[in-house]
């Protein structure tokens, strides 16, 4: 077989398997990775199922419990709350008005958080505080 | 001082646009002085930058709150040094020091080879120049450093607690130098394509350099991001698969990748466009990495809301991957490989084999990482991907990686014979199936994985320690010196061999360190009052009594109070060590509405980790204070505090709080509440910055520069010239 | 703006612009070396040439080479050694003396 026969089948070869592996990917990511919602997108949310949900901790909310956390997450923009229960070490940056990131299911009228999932985010540095002056 | 510092931003960006059009003609028109002109374009900026950045510095380290940035991320109270860092925990202060850092390394490279790459150099200059004006503009048009405050404050915000710790100060600096180093190969790639230079040694020679300091610098920054994430936050873990961490694990997969390959290309003409093809990736890689931090594109830890540098930045991506694909697209041609790959049991395919586990590690975490904007562009909803998944494909690939690693320094290149297969296979075979044996008997084979993890670093082990011992053996035959002596000058003459099999190692003892502290740790969450104890990992952990403390300023002013507590760890009745784990509540600084008591507890908490490490484990410990009995004193004294207000003089009412604090702070010891603890014991924890540092030991080795070499020409026939300059002690050139 | 401020401007502008145009005052001067640059890509790959040489030689001492084998490289390798000597004379015919690498 000529080489510039043989180079064209190894491509065709190569470019199969790279299409194959990527559709065997975007399945198993499919399969494995959980929904990003905010709360408002948790109004339709289906029990047991597992959310990645981001928001802002709703201030005043937060109480300490025996195990952990229950608190509010806001929308971002908005004001639709959805009550979180978060057993398990709290971060450190974790307080009112910061943005947050935690897996959680629905459990009844509450969401449990999943441990160790609880995620907050650094304070912002890179937006408008700045200004923000006394 | 502010305005100086933004006319010398202005004016960097004016000479970056002049360098760029100077560098492109002089190359274009065949006259060096136009050339010369764009270089020192870039000795011109980086003076100007430094010119800038001490500014800034220089306000910091005043406390100059008429610059609107020392206000918002310094205070009179944060200690030198950490308001010298402060400098760069502000989104410009970060940009100018990504400027700062790139012109400094550009103008080093660029005066270091300005008689050499005579035909690239002009239009990697133009490269360049064109990032520093990428900067430059962001600088001077978008994000500032040299705004002024609309109100001078008397006493800035304070540098955030979480990044007072000396690991996090460097981090910023060491990330940034790895990114802005691998600029500069993408660079010289540029020009390398345009010029069909490709193939050329010299091009190969300097490129190889630049990235190795650009993968030395940039795995500094990601293992010191670990080692904070470790001793100083409250999770216990070092790595979380956040889209940053892996955004700076990318340039740095490609980066291996590509110093692998081009030792491929180096000695056999092969994979030339790979080569290129990866080292531009990884320049993109890089701008990536720095993009994502300030995007807000994806969820992080680090990622924030939409900024203002989001659409700059992925014009600028979308720039650099188009130009990059049409550039390697036109010069295919001058990228034929020169040879073929003779066997699939020979070095080059171990390298081959090589490239590509690390590319699909690569991939996947790019995958893993970017793949809420990939669901999203599917299926309309955002999917979010976590560790496990990480974890699965990256596991298997990273022994893979190990194993690979051990076979490359032994296996002969071009074609391996089954008899020197077994010359140079059986001892480390036997090392690694006896390691495996021995853990397995321990109780290893309970986590397959980390028992496959541990089998592939004692092979590496074995075969590289196998290298030296041979290596010390020909040298001591033909010099006759002592066992040390032929160590050091075997090393010295092989810098980036045995500083390359120093880095094999390194890595294998940092993954076994990995797999033993993933798969063998204990963790527990618990909740203890004074006098309770737990057993976490065979180890009996006592909360014994606990403890608080007002910490001060060297100026007497209140920093925070903290609550902590003194664990007894003992193991079989015998006392190993003694934790002290606290939690530090800073005063909220936002004055309006809290109570002069709870602010306190309104502002940033920090952790102190109760670690012991060792070589065999880590007693690893944080708590948190439960502080609700504490609040109706704390909120009584904020209405004693709210209704005294204008009655007391301001030396009176420091006074009566520090009095008031102090009574807070001894409550808890005398009555205290029960505190929630985390208690983790994992095995080799220590093993994984062991293994780093020998990794950079390694790096430093192999990118050590050989001493100058002075030839004496001699009439001689050729071969015995060759043979003559092959004799003479100092060949040892990178 | 304050005139302190603006002395500084003008005293890096000008210096700057110094900077910058000095290579320019001697025009059309130089056309590029071509032959220098030859000459530097040739050395480059006499350096990794004789690398190569040497690695070759430690692999056989080491066990990864067979003696045979290494002959028949060594003896290919130092003929290209060789080829890249005869180029660089070409290049640059000897005047004897000191040769610094650059």
């Amino acid at each position: 077989m000529p080489p510039a026969r043989k180079r064209k089948i190894r491509l065709i070869v190569a470019l199969s398997a790279a299409v194959l592996l990527a559709c065997a990917l975007v399945v198993t990511s499919l399969g494995a990775s959980s929904e990003a919602v905010t709360p408002s997108d948790l109004a339709t949310a289906r029990a047991g199922v597992a959310y990645q949900l981001t928001g802002k901790v709703q201030a005043g909310s937060v109480r300490a419990t025996d195990s952990g956390v229950d608190f509010r997450v806001r929308d971002r923009n908005g004001t639709t709350t959805v009550p979180v229960t978060y057993s398990g070490a709290v971060p450190d940056p974790f307080r009112d008005g910061r943005e947050v990131i935690v897996t959680v299911r629905k459990q009844r009228d509450t969401f449990v958080g999943e441990p160790n999932s609880l995620i907050t985010k650094c304070p912002s540095k890179f937006t408008e505080d700045a200004t923000r002056r006394s | 001082m502010a305005t100086v510092g933004r006319a010398l931003l202005i004016l960097a960006l004016a000479v970056a646009a002049y360098g760029i059009f100077a560098s492109i003609y002089g190359a274009r028109s065949g006259r060096p002085d136009w050339v010369v002109s764009g270089r020192r374009a870039v000795y011109a900026i980086a003076a100007l930058v430094t010119g800038a950045f001490a500014i800034l510095e220089v306000a910091f380290l005043r406390s100059d709150f008429t610059f609107a940035t020392v206000a918002a991320h310094s205070s009179t109270t944060t200690p030198t040094f950490y308001r010298a860092a402060a400098a760069w925990s502000s989104q410009e202060g970060s940009l100018l020091l990504w400027l700062w850092l790139l012109s400094l390394w550009a103008s080093l490279v660029l005066f270091l080879t300005r008689r050499t790459l005579r035909r690239v150099a002009p239009y990697a200059t133009a490269v360049l120049l064109g990032f520093a004006a990428f900067f430059t503009g962001l600088l001077v048009f978008l994000e500032t450093p040299f705004g002024l405050s609309a109100v001078v404050p008397l006493e800035g915000n304070g540098l955030n607690p979480l990044l007072r710790h000396p690991s996090m100060t460097i981090h910023p600096p060491m990330l940034y130098s790895g990114y802005t180093l691998f600029a500069i190969p993408f660079a010289f790639a540029v020009g390398a394509l345009i010029t069909r230079q490709v193939g050329a040694a010299d091009w190969i020679r300097s490129t190889r350099r630049f990235a190795l300091a650009a993968w030395f610098f940039l795995g500094i920054g990601i293992l010191l991001g670990a080692r904070w994430s470790y001793a100083e936050l409250g999770w216990g873990g070092y790595w979380a698969w956040d889209p940053v961490e892996n955004a700076s694990l990318l340039p740095w997969l490609t980066g291996t990748a590509f110093l692998h390959s081009l030792m491929l290309q180096e000695k056999r003409g092969m994979l030339k466009i790979w080569n290129v093809s990866l080292v531009l990736a990884t320049g993109i890689l890089a701008v990536l990495g720095t993009f994502l931090v300030r995007s807000g594109i994806l969820d992080s830890i680090h990622a924030f809301g939409a900024s203002t540098l989001g659409v700059p930045f992925v014009i600028l991506i979308g720039l650099l991957v188009a130009s990059s694909i049409g550039l390697v697209v036109w010069r295919r041609e001058a990228l034929r490989s020169e040879n073929k790959l003779d066997s699939p049991l020979s070095r080059e395919a171990i390298f081959l084999a090589n490239n590509l586990v690390l590319v699909a590690m690569a991939f996947i975490v790019f995958w893993g990482t970017f793949w809420p904007l990939i669901a999203e562009a599917i299926t309309g909803t955002r999917r979010a991907l976590g560790p496990p998944w990480f974890d699965r494909y990256t596991v298997p690939l990273a022994i893979v990686l190990v194993l690979l690693s051990g076979i490359g320094p032994v296996i002969a290149w071009r074609r391996a014979t089954p008899s020197n297969a077994r010359r140079n296979f059986l001892v480390p075979g036997l090392v690694a199936l006896g390691a495996g044996a021995l853990l397995a008997a321990f109780g290893a084979a309970d986590k397959p994985l980390a028992l496959a993890m541990f089998v592939c670093g004692a092979f590496v082990v074995g075969s590289v320690g196998q290298e030296f011992w041979r290596g010390v053996g020909v040298r001591r035959a033909m010099t006759g010196q002592g066992p040390l002596g032929a160590l050091v000058s075997l090393v010295a003459r092989n810098r980036r061999r045995y500083g390359g099999y120093l880095v094999h190692v390194g890595m294998a003892v940092l993954f076994i360190g990995v797999a033993a502290s993933t798969a063998f740790n204990a963790a527990r969450d618990i909740r203890m009052a004074p006098g309770q104890s737990v057993r976490v990992g065979g180890y009996d952990f006592t909360y014994v009594k606990p403890t608080s403390a007002i910490s001060t300023t060297s100026s007497g002013e209140l920093e925070k109070i903290s609550f902590g507590a003194v664990v007894d760890v003992r193991r079989d009745g015998t006392k190993i060590t003694t934790l002290r784990p606290e939690r530090g509540y800073f005063p909220s600084l936002d004055g309006e509405g809290l109570g002069a008591i709870g602010r306190f507890f309104e502002g940033e908490a920090t952790s102190e980790i109760g670690l012991k490490a060792g070589m065999r484990r880590d007693l690893w410990t944080a708590m948190t204070p439960d502080i609700r009995g504490l609040l109706p004193t704390i909120r009584e004294g904020d209405r004693v505090f709210k209704a005294a207000g204008g009655k007391l003089s301001p030396e009176v009412q420091a006074r009566a709080l520090g009095a008031a604090l102090t009574g807070l702070v001894n409550r808890y010891v005398t009555d205290p509440p029960p505190a929630t603890f985390r208690i983790i014991t994992s095995p080799l924890v220590t093993w994984i910055w062991l293994g780093a540092i020998v990794v950079f030991i390694g790096a430093l080795i192999a990118m050590w520069p050989g001493g100058d070499a002075a030839r004496r020409r001699v009439r001689a026939g050729y071969a015995a010239r060759v043979a003559q300059d092959l004799a003479r002690e100092d060949l040892a050139r990178v | 703006m304050e005139v302190g401020s603006l002395l500084i401007i003008v005293v890096v502008l000008c210096a700057v612009v110094a900077l910058l145009y000095g290579p320019l005052r001697t025009r059309g001067a130089a056309v590029r070396d071509e032959s220098a640059d030859r000459i530097a890509e040739l050395e480059a790959r006499k350096e990794a040439k004789y690398r190569e040489i040497r690695d070759a030689e430690m692999d056989m001492r080491t066990g990864k080479l067979s003696d045979q084998d290494f002959r028949i490289l060594d003896r290919q390798l130092r003929a290209e050694a060789m080829e890249i000597l005869r180029a660089l004379d070409e290049e640059a015919p000897d005047a004897g003396g000191d040769h610094r690498l650059g």
